[in-house]
Parts: structure tokens; C-alpha cells; sequence
């Protein structure tokens, strides 16, 4: 969605931070992206560069025409999926340093977000930035962890920095959607879930509590499936709706697909569908209703917050910058806390209906 | 409190009608006493607790949120209660096991206004997110869900696999937990004891009369009047001082905006009938009573000006008889409760009830005849029944029929359109409309006369909401100002002067009766036209 009410210029507190935040002048945050100076490199600009640092492949942080782009090689081989090329792909394993230009030295650190997504670490003139890309906390069987990392700079999303967004635990939900499923043998539960990251979390999240079935999957996420197969994340049984040879093999299962398709005619080709939709704005329930979901599943893979509140204290940086979601409550929780923090108000990054 | 709260959502997400009945039913089959029964009132009349008020909620809050946060989330969520369930701390430790209905509803019921400060967060420390919006939403009594005390009773009835109209009869009078009812539904035990309360019995309907002939040998025919219908019940009571209520069509207890009938009511009965104002409009002098408009101003009202009983007096037109001294008429045929109701008659107050006569004619034809002519008495058409017709609740075929007046037309111009709510959120499907004030060749304007939302086909909203997109020539807000191109012949059962309206005149039951492409929008009528109609 294009339209962002949260990114609404710098605000008078995001100003008054700007006047004392000149210390880290060798990163400067422009509203297309942030611009590592000395290195002349840009952390997932919105536009094409000479040379881009990606933190993963979702759509509104990794975009193609680049002279260079720096990622994870899972990253860059779901930007090849994407965009069809691979021109001037760098790939740097997590943990791995390089040295850009300048002597600026930038580190990949899991993010726990998706496959291959990471924080970058910067060093340079002593001092260390690190950008999160997106995150999350809790455990995710797709991808590694989190990592906690000491920096001077913490630029932050904040897609959940509001505090009604505390996401349950996930195999509350999973449990929700099984018992769905258990209800209405009749019916299937249609699960609509971003192709990128949440489609196979939710899987391999089902995988784990133990369901063996088939599931059954949208043709539009079945690409993005066998390249996290090919990554080494088992999905169990999957197959596709058009290859479904009757409606009836599908009753009493799990269909996957992304969004868009939940109130399409694509759906009637299924047995009496049950909607559902795996995204933390269902936390709310005027937005699931909204998009006629009759089983949220309020399943993230961005920090809810807690987790950013909470990261934020664990961090423990001299500042705080907030790239992009509801920054306005978590410039006032630092406010709370004694924590300096900035909003960074960057144009670009999608909020609702993007890698929620 | 789990179930009731997962029940909550699903009802908050389900679209369906009918999968909210399941869904409702499911969950009173499966939940024990008493808990069901505070379940059922709460979703469907809601339950009043006086120590709970919103701005409880907001107080309480302030305690534990920073009022910034409060305020950003709270307008992000859109309602107070779900912020609150969202925002509310977690406690260290658990607290003891989430409470059940029943103990939420005892808590709350027991709060005070200074107690609420400490005992409203002691039931929300032992519940989740789910559980905390359901209590707020149970002790605010803001459900809005969707749940009309209707479909509360057809879930109630579909979970025991019981009649409706049974549920409807027992459930009168009975208050949560409504073990009684239970009781009775779900494991076969007499029905709950209401002979001595003044209760409402559920009305018999009427099909809509279509056929070309009867046998009125087998049918009675008797006028329709236009007033509203009701119940007057007098019974004894629990003091044995006797009681009296007027029920409208739906159950509900209209006594106090009509003090006068149940006051001048004292034999212990069941009745039927037609609620209406004394005046001339329907059926002349001899009709006795006023024109629906007239009732229409004292409907709604809690208390009713010595003024308004004096100049616009209710009555009851009586139709029908269910009971006389405690003895159930029902079962009997129609004519014997009508001989029943006749002889009753003089043990009535004869200024606030008479007897609705019945049409004396040789044959249909004759009825036929003189139905083409109940508009100019402004009475709403004819009623047929079935001589040997026990009183059955519900819309039973064969046995009544109601044969109105065949409805005002008048041809009229599209000037807004407003998109529809739910299925038709995505059409331009409210049409307001108008007549012709002055020439319309010449300086006339269109003046808004009514609106309508139905009367056509979805093929027929599928044209129109494109005429609206294809045609618009303003927009204010949700609303579209098109050209003045479409006309619309406009059906509706009768016309009242009104001062709230700009043209002076509101319609009753208006709605598309035919979209006419082929008539220039000049030749739609004019105000004069529908001002003649009126029979105020
Ligand atoms: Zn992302
Ligand atoms: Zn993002």
C-alpha cells in the first residue's frame, strides 16, 4: 500500500535529535535510503545505485538494478528468483567482514527475519552503526536467530512499534489453525501468508507441531517454496491447487496463498473455504475484518513490542534510529526511558500488506 | 471465560448468518449452567452492570499506560475496550485460573463504584487478551456484534433441536442464567412456570396473499389496518394484584409508550390486535382511527405527555383472542375464538378496545372489489384466515393471509447515490430520488422526495452502479451527485406530510419498482402529483 500515514516528514523531536546526532556524520540517512559515505554505499535504497548493502529479499529493501549488490547468498538468490539476474552479486556469509572503500568494514549478523535476512554491522572512525533491516525475536525454524550485537547507532524498524502489537506465542496460533482444521473436516482453511518468508514459516511451523499432511499450495508461492528447499529447510508434502485432482482432496486441509488471492475468484476452486490470513496486524481485530479474515492468525516475523522495547534495552546504543513503521510511540518510549532516539522517516518501505 | 471469548471472536469474524447460529448453538450445547445462560444474555440484550462505565476503563488505564502511548494506540485500534485488553500488564505470576461466566458475572455485578478500582483488575490479571476484551465488552455491555435477540433464539432453538416458537413462548419472562429454560431444552424437563405472568405468546403471521381466488366459505375476510401490531396481556402476577404490558410484534414491551391500554385493561386475557390513534383517516368516521403517521409520534417515547394521551388517545383494534381467564384459546378453531373474543368484549374498556369487523361480502369477487377501494379509506389492504385455523405461532401456509392494496406508483429522477453496506460495499446501491418542482421544461427543480435501496435484481445494481460511476457530475463524501437522466418508477405504500423533509412529504416503504430507461427524465411527475396522495 502506498499510502503511509506514519511517514509523515520529520517530526519537531526527530528535528531537535538531528541538531545533536552530527557524532555519526560518515552515515547519513536520506529519504531513498542510508547512505554510507565514505564507502559511497547505500543500505536498501529504494532506487538503483552504484553499490547497495541488502539486509534481505523482501521487495520494499531489495530492488534489482544495482551496479553492486552486497547480501547473504540466500538473499541473493532469492533477488536472482525475483528479478531474474544475478549481475554484480557479492555474496557475504553471515559473520563474514568485508572492507568497503573508505576502510568502512561492514558484517552480516541474522536478523531472524527470512531466509538469509540480516542486521549489517558498520565500523568505521571508531565507531559502530548497525542497521536491522527487519527482525524478530522468537524462534523461527526457516532462518537463524537474532543476534544481540553492542553498537554506538541502532537503526531500527519499528513495523509493530505501537504496544497493543504483542504478538502471541506461535503455537497458540498454529494450535488455532489445526483446530480449525479439526473442526470442519469438511472445509479447508485457506491461509493467506506473504510469498516471501511467512508462507514457508507457517509451514515449517506446522511441520513442527507435529501436522504431516499435504498442503497445498497457490502457484505463486511454489518457487519461493523449493528455494528454501534447496536451502535446507524441509517443508514435508507439499502440492500444488492446480494439480488437486478433485476438490475433495483438499477438504480437511491447510491451502496456502499470498494475500491478494484470499477474496479472488481463484478461491472457488477450493472446498467451502475457511479464511484465514498469518500476520501480525490480525492483533487487531477492525483489521482482520477488514480484509474479511474469519481465522486471524496473528503470526509475524517482525519484532512486536516487546521485542523492539526490549532489544532496544539488550542493544543498549548511545542512540536509537527508527527507519520505518509506528515510530511516533517508540520515540516516546525512549523519551520514557531516557533513551535518545530519532525518527528517520524514509520513504519506500511498505507497512500494511507488505512483509508483515 | 475461554470458550465465551473464543465464541466472541469467532461471532466478532464470522459474515454468515447462519454460521453465527452454529457457531452460538455449538457453544450453548457445549457449555454448562449457568455459564450459557449469562452468555446468551449478555450477547443478546447485554447485561447491565452499573460500576462499569467506559470511562472505568479509560481511569483504570491511566494507572498503568503512559496517557501518550494510551492515546496512540487507542486510535490506532479504534475501540476502547480492545486497547485496554491489548495494553493491560501482564501479571508476574499467575494468578489463579481465568474466571467463568458465571463468577465474572457475579464480581462485576457485585462492584460498587470505589470497589471497581481494585476488583475489575483483579478478573483481568487472571485472563489473556482474549479473555480481557470479552470481560470489558460483558461488563460495558458493548457487544455489538450483530446479535439480534432473534437469532439468539433460533441458535438456542437449532442447539436442542426445539421449536422457535416454543423458545419464544418459554423464553418470556425467564431472566439470565435462564436455568429454567435450559432445563426444559436440553434435558426435557416441564416447561418453565408462567401461567400467572403477564407474558408475551408469539404472533401468528400471515403469508402474502397471491392466488387469483378462495373459497370464502373456508376463509373470513377482515380489513387490515394500518397501526402496528400488538399484545395486550393481563394476568394476575407474582403479587396476585393482577399486571398488564403491550407487546409489539418483535416481544418487546411498548407499555410505557401506550400507558393508557394497559391501564384500562383488568380482565386476565391474552389479545390480539391492531394498535392505533383515534381519528378519521382510515375507514372515515366510522374507521375511527388516524393514519399510521399519527401512532408513528408516540411510538418510541418512555414517557408520554398528558397532552399527546389527550389528542392522539391509543386503542386496540382486536383481531384475536389467545386466552381468557388462564384457559389457552389457541388450540381452538378461529371462529370459536372469535365468538370467545366477542363475548369478551364487554368485560373491555369500549374507549380502548373494540372489535375489528369483519368484511361481509357473497363473494371474492365482491372482496376483490372492495379492496381496490381500501386505499381511499387508507386502511393497508385485507386479511384472509381460515375458519377452522388454530392460533399457531409463526408463519404457518394456508392458514392466514394478508392481501394488501397494490402500492402507489409514481415515476421519479435519480439524483444520489450512496455505496451499500456489506455484500454491496462496493456498489452505488442507496438511491435517493425526485419529483419535479415547477416545469421541468422550463425553471423546475428536482426535489429530493425519498430514498431507496431495494427493489431491483443484482443484474439490475450491476447496471445502476454503473449508470452512477458513468454519470456523476459531484461527489461529497461517500455520496454521488449524478446527471438528472435516470428516472425510476417508484412503488410505495402511502405518502404522509412531514416538516422534517425539504419537500414536505415522506414516503412510506419506498423502493425501486421499475428502472425506466425509456422515459426522458422530463416526463418524471411532479410534487403536486405525490402531494395529491396524501391521506393524512
Ligand atoms: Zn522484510
Ligand atoms: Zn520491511
Amino acid at each position: 500500500m502506498s499510502e503511509n500515514p506514519d511517514l509523515k516528514g520529520t517530526s519537531a523531536r526527530a528535528f531537535h535529535c538531528d541538531l545533536v546526532a552530527r557524532a555519526f556524520s560518515w552515515i547519513r540517512p536520506e529519504p531513498w535510503g542510508i547512505h554510507v559515505v565514505p564507502a559511497d554505499c547505500w543500505i536498501d535504497p529504494a532506487r538503483a545505485v552504484d553499490r547497495a548493502l541488502v539486509t534481505h529479499g523482501h521487495a520494499d529493501h531489495a530492488r534489482g538494478g544495482h551496479g553492486q549488490t552486497f547480501a547473504t547468498p540466500e538473499t541473493l538468490a532469492i533477488i536472482k528468483l525475483r528479478y531474474a539476474t544475478s549481475d554484480g552479486a557479492v555474496p557475504v556469509a553471515y559473520h563474514e567482514t568485508i572492507t568497503l572503500p573508505g576502510g568502512v568494514k561492514a558484517t552480516w549478523i541474522p536478523a531472524g527475519h527470512v531466509l538469509g535476512s540480516a542486521q549489517i554491522l558498520l565500523e568505521h572512525a571508531g565507531e559502530r552503526i548497525l542497521v536491522t533491516g527487519d527482525f524478530k525475536r522468537r524462534p523461527d525454524p526457516t532462518c537463524p536467530p537474532f543476534e544481540v550485537t553492542p553498537c554506538d547507532v541502532f537503526i531500527t524498524e519499528a513495523t509493530f512499534g505501537l504496544p497493543v502489537f504483542r504478538h502471541p506465542p506461535t503455537q497458540h496460533e498454529i494450535a488455532k489453525l489445526t483446530d480449525a482444521l479439526a473442526a470442519e473436516p469438511e472445509r479447508c482453511v485457506l491461509v493467506g501468508a506473504y510469498a516471501l518468508g511467512k508462507a514457508q514459516r507457517v509451514i515449517a511451523e506446522l511441520r513442527a507441531a507435529g501436522h504431516a499432511q499435504t498442503i497445498w499450495l497457490h502457484g505463486a508461492l511454489e518457487k519461493m517454496c523449493r528455494l528454501y528447499e534447496d536451502f535446507g529447510v524441509d517443508l514435508g508434502p507439499l502440492s500444488l491447487v492446480s494439480d488437486a485432482p478433485s476438490k475433495d482432496a483438499m477438504e480437511g486441509h491447510v491451502v496456502l496463498a499470498p494475500p491478494s488471492a484470499l477474496n479472488d475468484r481463484w478461491s472457488r476452486r477450493l472446498p467451502d473455504p475457511l479464511t484465514a490470513m498469518a500476520s501480525g496486524w490480525m492483533r487487531v481485530r477492525q483489521r482482520a475484518r477488514q480484509r474479511g479474515v474469519e481465522l486471524p492468525l496473528i503470526i509475524s516475523d517482525h519484532a512486536d513490542w516487546d521485542e523492539l522495547t526490549r532489544t532496544v534495552t539488550e542493544v543498549a546504543p548511545r542512540e536509537t534510529w527508527i527507519t520505518h513503521g509506528r515510530e511516533e510511540a517508540m520515540l516516546r518510549w525512549c523519551e520514557l526511558h531516557q533513551k535518545k532516539a530519532r525518527a528517520l522517516a524514509l520513504v519506500g518501505y511498505e507497512d500494511e500488506g507488505g512483509d508483515d | 471465560m475461554e470458550a465465551f471469548a473464543a465464541l466472541l471472536d469467532t461471532l466478532v469474524y464470522t459474515r454468515s448468518r447462519n454460521a453465527k447460529i452454529a457457531a452460538l448453538a455449538r457453544y450453548l450445547r457445549d457449555t454448562p449452567d449457568p455459564d450459557r445462560g449469562y452468555a446468551l444474555a449478555a450477547l443478546s440484550d447485554g447485561l447491565d452492570f452499573t460500576a462499569v462505565k467506559g470511562s472505568t476503563i479509560r481511569a483504570l488505564m491511566r494507572e498503568r499506560v503512559d496517557p501518550e502511548l494510551w492515546t496512540l494506540s487507542r486510535d490506532y485500534v479504534g475501540d476502547s475496550a480492545e486497547t485496554a485488553s491489548l495494553l493491560w500488564p501482564e501479571p508476574e505470576q499467575v494468578l489463579g485460573p481465568p474466571p467463568t461466566v458465571a463468577q465474572a458475572v457475579d464480581a462485576l455485578a457485585a462492584m460498587t463504584r470505589t470497589t471497581v478500582a481494585t476488583e475489575l483488575p483483579a478478573l483481568l490479571d487472571r485472563l489473556d487478551a482474549e479473555g480481557r476484551y470479552a470481560l470489558l465488552k460483558l461488563a460495558t455491555g458493548a457487544m455489538r456484534i450483530g446479535i439480534s435477540a432473534r437469532l439468539a433464539k433460533t441458535a438456542f432453538a437449532q442447539a436442542f433441536d426445539v421449536a422457535i416458537e416454543d423458545v419464544e413462548e418459554h423464553w418470556h419472562g425467564q431472566s439470565p442464567p435462564y436455568t429454567a429454560l435450559f432445563d426444559w431444552a436440553a434435558h426435557g424437563a416441564a416447561p418453565p412456570d408462567t401461567e400467572n405472568l403477564p407474558l408475551f405468546r408469539p404472533f401468528m403471521l400471515a403469508h402474502a396473499f397471491e392466488a387469483d381466488d378462495l373459497d370464502l366459505d373456508a376463509y373470513v375476510a377482515e380489513w387490515k389496518w394500518d397501526g402496528i401490531r400488538v399484545q395486550a396481556v393481563h394476568a394476575p402476577g407474582e403479587s396476585g394484584t393482577g399486571e398488564s404490558r403491550l407487546y409489539s410484534r418483535s416481544g418487546d414491551d411498548i407499555s410505557a409508550s401506550f400507558p393508557e391500554i394497559p391501564a384500562s385493561l383488568d380482565v386476565p386475557c391474552v389479545l390480539d390486535g391492531e394498535l392505533l390513534v383515534r381519528g378519521e383517516a382510515q375507514g372515515g368516521k366510522e374507521g375511527g382511527a388516524a393514519s399510521f403517521n399519527a401512532l408513528q409520534q408516540r411510538l418510541g417515547r418512555k414517557t408520554v405527555s398528558k397532552k399527546m394521551l389527550r389528542e392522539a388517545p391509543a386503542f386496540v383494534r382486536l383481531y384475536d383472542v389467545l386466552q381468557i381467564d388462564g384457559v389457552d384459546l389457541r388450540p381452538l378453531p378461529w371462529a370459536q375464538r372469535r365468538e370467545a373474543l366477542e363475548s369478551l368484549l364487554h368485560r373491555l374498556d369500549p374507549e380502548r378496545f373494540d372489535l375489528s369487523r369483519l368484511i361481509d361480502v357473497p363473494g371474492f369477487a365482491e372482496l376483490a372489489a372492495l379492496r381496490e377501494n381500501a386505499r381511499d379509506a387508507a386502511i393497508e389492504g385485507v386479511m384472509l384466515k381460515r375458519r377452522d385455523s388454530p392460533y399457531v405461532a409463526g408463519r404457518k401456509t394456508g392458514l392466514w393471509y394478508k392481501w394488501k392494496r397494490d402500492p402507489l406508483l409514481i415515476d421519479c429522477v435519480l439524483m444520489y447515490a450512496q455505496r451499500g453496506s456489506g455484500k454491496r460495499s462496493s456498489f452505488y446501491s442507496d438511491f435517493t430520488f425526485g419529483c419535479w418542482d415547477g416545469d421541468p421544461d422550463g425553471e423546475g427543480q428536482l426535489l429530493p422526495v425519498g430514498k431507496a435501496y431495494f427493489g431491483f435484481t443484482d443484474a439490475e445494481l450491476k447496471d445502476l452502479d454503473r449508470h452512477v460511476r458513468q454519470h456523476t457530475v459531484n461527489r461529497f463524501g461517500p455520496v454521488r451527485e449524478t446527471d438528472k437522466s435516470l428516472v425510476f418508477e417508484v412503488a410505495f405504500d402511502s405518502v404522509h406530510a412531514s416538516a422534517r423533509h425539504k419537500s414536505g412529504l415522506a414516503m412510506r416503504f419506498p423502493r425501486i419498482h421499475r428502472i425506466r430507461t425509456d422515459k426522458p427524465a422530463h416526463e418524471a411527475d411532479r410534487i403536486e402529483s405525490l402531494r395529491a396522495l396524501i391521506r393524512d
